[in-house]
């Protein structure tokens, strides 16, 4: 387990380096997460009509969390694996005495660390466009504690879920594809377009059961304060957990399956 | 420039042959372009599930924004993505060089050379969304033919504005996420212009065209004229801007690929 650990913290120190030397490239990814600003904007001027479940201030705060939520929780191991496996890369991997996941692993999570500083200006920008909404802003000690956890929480489940996509490369070559399709529901059920309170009542039923909140709306709302409505914390996280180790399992049966398969071309 | 069409033709002949390769993904395709069009409707829905109007739009009316906006993701998807993501590769790879020595113009190559038919369900259903909202509106053939110059505009600025995002992968290499940025900042043209607040619009308007490629083409069908009051001109007028902007832009394409290809310095060999 110790050398684990030594091994791993290289790991993280090595890909946080390199990250660095791509750091326009970090940059740019972290501006293409500019939609819960322009979302905020429609929804803050929705609101002031009135007649809707939340106030103005609230559409404001919402897609801020949003925002901080899905920057640290950004996963594209699927595209890292899928060209791995296609252009053979992944044979020299295999051979380390490490599971290639790891490295993955260590890879998304030094690069959040080289995003700090968008973090800040894009945020920053967020209480410069809706200064008015967000100045009233007092996030409770307890929520920012519990939403920590649940974004760490998020990050497992969207990883795990990826890197499954990705060990689908074994049998076709573009398992890609698999996670655009995800994307579908990803993007206009998990929360990202506008909270689940605007949802008809039936919707927001069913889809507290299915993953996707939790990848957006659960860390966001908890995040934000208040009461949450339509759920006890209690009951988001065994749903979160669930679903991470379901697919957990699932991922296990299918990297044997898939290094069985594995004809290691191109290398 | 029969010669030009004739090589277009090849071009897409060639890339469409390669991508029917993939023909489990021509299904993956149609759902996906299926599910966004219901995922978009959705969440358009959203706003008018306690209100009736969004930004002053109807229903039906922010419906053919978001005609025009599922239009154009699908157009950019057939034509745009790929290529530009080929010029990093080119220019990382060194490639390029090999683009520049053909006899022919290296934008012209460089921007036609892939098509990917995968975007062109969208394009049938923005055209879809458009023509339903329109019968609901009762639009008449005057609507559709400026809808269909504000379109063509509309595809020229997209066009330069990728292409000059491209460009400047000269200097800076690995970008082909400059496509993605772009993207999510065009995701503004999904609501009418009017629905963003007062320093949104303007962003929308002056930096990233975004209001141009959706809500202008929607509001001249309609007939309202929601720029006046920041641009103040009558409709024929504005029309006439946005035409004059989509050629302007598209000559600062040009020359700004030109300008970048001087400060190119090869890879590898």
């Amino acid at each position: 387990m110790r050398t684990f650990a030594r091994k791993f913290r290289v790991m993280l120190v090595a890909h946080y380096a390199l990250a660095l030397t791509y750091r326009a490239e970090v940059f740019i990814w972290a501006l293409s997460g500019t939609l819960p600003l322009i979302l905020a904007g429609v929804w803050i001027e929705a609101g002031k009509s009135g007649g809707r479940p939340l106030e103005p201030e609230d559409y404001a705060r919402y897609f801020f969390c949003t925002f901080i939520v899905r920057q640290l929780t950004l996963v594209w191991v699927v595209w890292e694996f899928e060209s791995d496996v296609v252009q053979g890369r992944l044979s020299s991997k295999l051979l380390m005495p490490i599971d290639p996941m790891c490295r993955y692993l260590a890879q998304h999570l030094s690069e959040r660390v080289a995003r700090i500083p968008v973090l800040g200006l894009l945020g920053g920008l967020f209480f410069v466009l809706y200064w008015e909404q967000m100045r009233g802003w007092r996030p409770g000690l307890s929520d920012l504690g519990w939403a920590a956890l649940a974004i760490v929480g998020t990050f497992a489940l969207r990883f795990t879920v990826q890197y499954t996509f990705g060990l689908l490369a074994f049998w076709t070559e573009r398992a890609h594809s698999v996670e655009q399709l995800w994307y579908l529901p990803y993007l206009y059920l998990s929360g990202l377009i506008a909270p689940l309170e605007e949802f008809p009542k039936l919707l927001q039923q069913i889809v507290l059961f299915t993953p996707f909140p939790y990848l957006i709306y659960f860390p966001s709302r908890v995040m934000m304060g208040g009461d949450l409505v339509h759920f006890s914390l209690a009951q988001g996280f065994a749903v979160m957990l669930g679903w991470t180790v379901v697919v957990f399992i699932l991922q296990r049966i299918l990297w044997r399956l898939g290094l069985k398969h594995y004809s290691a071309m191109g290398a | 420039m029969i010669k030009h069409l004739r090589i277009l033709g090849l071009f897409w002949s060639t890339s469409l042959a390669a991508e029917m390769e993939y023909r489990t993904n021509l299904a993956l395709a149609i759902i996906t372009a299926l599910g966004n069009l219901v995922g978009a409707v959705f969440a358009m829905k959203l706003f008018f599930i306690h209100q009736k109007t969004l930004g002053g739009y109807s229903e039906p009316e922010a419906m053919v924004v978001l005609g025009y906006f599922v239009l154009l993701s699908g157009f950019a998807n057939t034509v745009m993505v790929q290529n530009l993501s080929r010029i990093v590769t080119h220019v990382r790879e060194g490639t390029l060089d090999f683009v520049l020595l053909k006899p022919i113009d290296s934008q012209f190559w460089l921007s036609t050379r892939n098509c990917s038919p995968w975007g062109i369900p969208n394009i049938v259903l923005g055209l879809g969304l458009i023509a339903y909202a329109g019968w609901q509106l009762k639009f008449d053939a005057i609507a559709y033919l400026t809808g269909v110059i504000a379109l063509a505009a509309g595809l020229l600025m997209l066009y330069s504005l990728w292409f000059s995002l491209g460009a400047l992968s000269i200097w800076f290499v690995k970008v082909q996420n400059i496509t993605h940025v772009l993207y999510q900042l065009l995701e503004g043209g999904r609501f009418p212009f009017t629905a963003h607040p007062t320093f949104n619009r303007f962003f929308f308007t002056f930096v990233i065209p975004a209001a141009f490629l959706t809500t202008f083409p929607a509001q001249v069908m309609i007939g309202r004229n929601d720029f006046q009051q920041y641009l103040g001109a009558s409709n024929i007028g504005l029309y006439l801007i946005v035409v004059a902007m989509a050629v302007a832009m598209f000559i600062f394409a040009r020359y700004f690929w030109r300008f970048t290809l001087r400060h190119y310095t090869s890879a590898s060999s």
